[in-house]
């Protein structure tokens, strides 16, 4: 597989609109093992071959998967590895896994399948803005389809069984991105984690687990696997992310009444720096695209293209930015192209903008 | 909350642990949390938090299990799983029952799976229900002396039972 022809369509997950500002997307995996195998940490790398061989036949047959992309991770380049991960399509441990793994796509992304990661099967949907019933609803059928070639390890107690304990049950996570510059500049997001925890849910960075939360993005997603039925883990997902909403939109009208000039004066600097940075570095950019992002929502900075700033969180990354150039890049090379491509993409989306007002 | 070793300072490190199927909280200032050994600053795995702080030595089991016993299907032994806090197979629920158990009632607070079934599993997990339930109308029949009622049941029973042993829906 060549990434490439990724790199030229939208992320599955990255809204094309500006529609959905707070609740980035919306995700639902489940962790599948079959029955008579050892998990892939344990198996050995023969075991481990057979079984992607096995999985890959069944998952390409699958009909919900409309003629999937596949590749084996001992057949793809560093830079392919890493486009995937950025994407959200494989994980970091799996980016790092080499022969008897690998992944399986959906064209449009909206499905990955990655095979002997932690679990035999890890299938994850992922839709834009907060679409988790749909998400649940796409991955529980495409399931369906798995399960009819796959022998589950399955037990009438504790349900699927996976490789840690602490997916055992349903197998599923459930998690919401959420962007949330406003708690964060009011000094509320510590509390909304706190609570969060409280009520069994986590969260973790853009990146999922062990990241940091760089550009106010954050992951919200249920801990707890058994005991609940899906249905009920994604309903109540669901009402808390509402509620988060609620109080990011609050915290921005707060922000506005007591610091309306302190706030256009941030989200001016942002603009600006975008659009006449030569070196920008990835959390630099991330920041400052969250700004503009925040600017674009209350109605600071006007735009185009709004999407530009969707475009851009992605095709910022490290791996992206490579990949478009075609050889690897030391970080200072990285930071210049990042630059020129912010630049340029940024002045574009405000030139527009200033040309439909002058007509 | 005050350091319930030094009973002075602020207790910031909140662990939760599992020592041979009890659960223990403690709360610890950073300085007495280093001098106990825990390593507040290093990445913890799940499992140290879980089956109980290692020291040096891993604590000793309980006698009657002296040997170290493993999953009889992957040999998957219980210091594996502390060290990757994965198990190795699925047989290694059955193998490690006694230890998950309490694991997953303070990772889930739950202990019965809700939610989906295989489809293939469906019948197996119905009738293990309806087997239950039989057998608990068997008992009761047979001490209230309705025979015709027990005998009735007894045949379900063994319907039942022959019908998941011939397999999931083949």
């Amino acid at each position: 597989m060549n990434t490439a022809r990724l790199l030229k369509q939208p992320c599955a997950w990255l809204p094309t609109g500006h529609d959905a500002s707070i609740t980035v997307s919306s995700r639902v995996r489940l962790a599948r093992n079959r029955k008579d195998a050892a998990f892939p940490g344990w198996a050995g790398e023969e075991e481990c071959e057979r079984i992607w061989e096995e999985l890959h036949g069944i998952l390409t047959a699958c009909q919900s998967l409309t003629e999937p992309l596949s590749v084996g991770m001992g057949d793809l380049g560093a830079l392919d590895r890493q486009v995937l991960f950025e994407r959200h399509l494989i994980s970091r441990e799996h980016a790092e896994r080499k022969r008897g793994s690998g992944v399986v796509l959906r064209p449009d992304e909206s499905v990955a399948i990655m095979v002997n990661e932690e679990d035999h099967l890890r299938m994850q949907c992922i839709r834009r803005g907060l679409d988790l019933v749909r998400a649940w609803e796409e991955v529980n059928a495409l399931d369906s389809e798995v399960e009819r070639g796959v022998d589950y390890a399955f037990s009438p107690q504790i349900g699927y069984l996976t490789a840690c304990p602490s997916n055992v049950g349903t197998g599923m996570r459930a998690s919401v991105m959420l962007h949330v510059p406003g708690l964060v500049l009011m000094n509320e997001i510590n509390a909304v984690v706190k609570g969060m925890a409280k009520i069994g849910l986590a969260v973790r960075g853009l990146w999922g687990e062990g990241s940091e939360a760089i550009g106010n993005m954050f992951q919200v997603s249920n801990q707890m696997t058994l005991g609940e039925r899906e249905e009920d883990i994604v309903s109540s997902l669901e009402q808390v992310v509402l509620e988060i909403v609620e109080h990011e939109k609050n915290a921005r009208a707060r922000l506005f009444e007591q610091r309306e000039h302190i706030i256009r004066d941030h989200v001016g600097r942002a603009v600006g720096i975008l659009s006449h940075a030569h070196v920008l570095t990835s959390k630099e950019c991330m920041d400052l695209l969250s700004d503009l992002r925040l600017g674009l929502d209350m109605g600071i900075v006007h735009m185009q293209r709004p999407e530009v700033v969707n475009d851009l969180l992605i095709l910022t990354q490290p791996g992206h930015l490579q990949k478009v150039e075609g050889r690897k890049l030391k970080a200072e090379e990285r930071d210049e192209a990042r630059a020129l491509l912010v630049r340029s993409r940024v002045k574009k989306a405000l030139q527009q903008r200033t040309r439909k007002k002058d007509e | 909350m005050k350091c319930e070793r030094c009973k002075d300072k602020e207790a910031t490190i909140h662990l939760t642990q599992v020592v041979d199927g009890v659960v223990k909280k403690v709360h610890f200032c950073e300085e007495c949390a280093a001098q106990s050994g825990f390593d507040v600053h290093g990445p913890m795995s799940i499992t140290d938090v879980l089956l109980g702080m290692s020291g040096e030595a891993p604590e000793p089991l309980p006698s009657h299990k002296s040997v170290e016993h493993s999953c009889p299907r992957c040999h998957l032994r219980r210091v594996d799983f502390k060290k990757t806090g994965r198990l190795g197979c699925p047989a290694c629920y059955d193998a490690f029952e006694d230890q998950l158990k309490p694991i997953l009632r303070v990772m889930h607070r739950q202990e019965r799976h809700q939610g989906k079934i295989p489809e293939r599993m469906k019948k197996e997990v119905e009738n293990t229900q309806a087997l239950g339930e039989l057998r608990e109308q068997l008992q009761k029949a047979v001490a209230e002396e309705h025979y015709e009622e027990a005998a009735r049941l007894r045949d379900l029973i063994q319907q039942v039972t022959r019908r998941s042993n011939e397999g999931p829906s083949s």
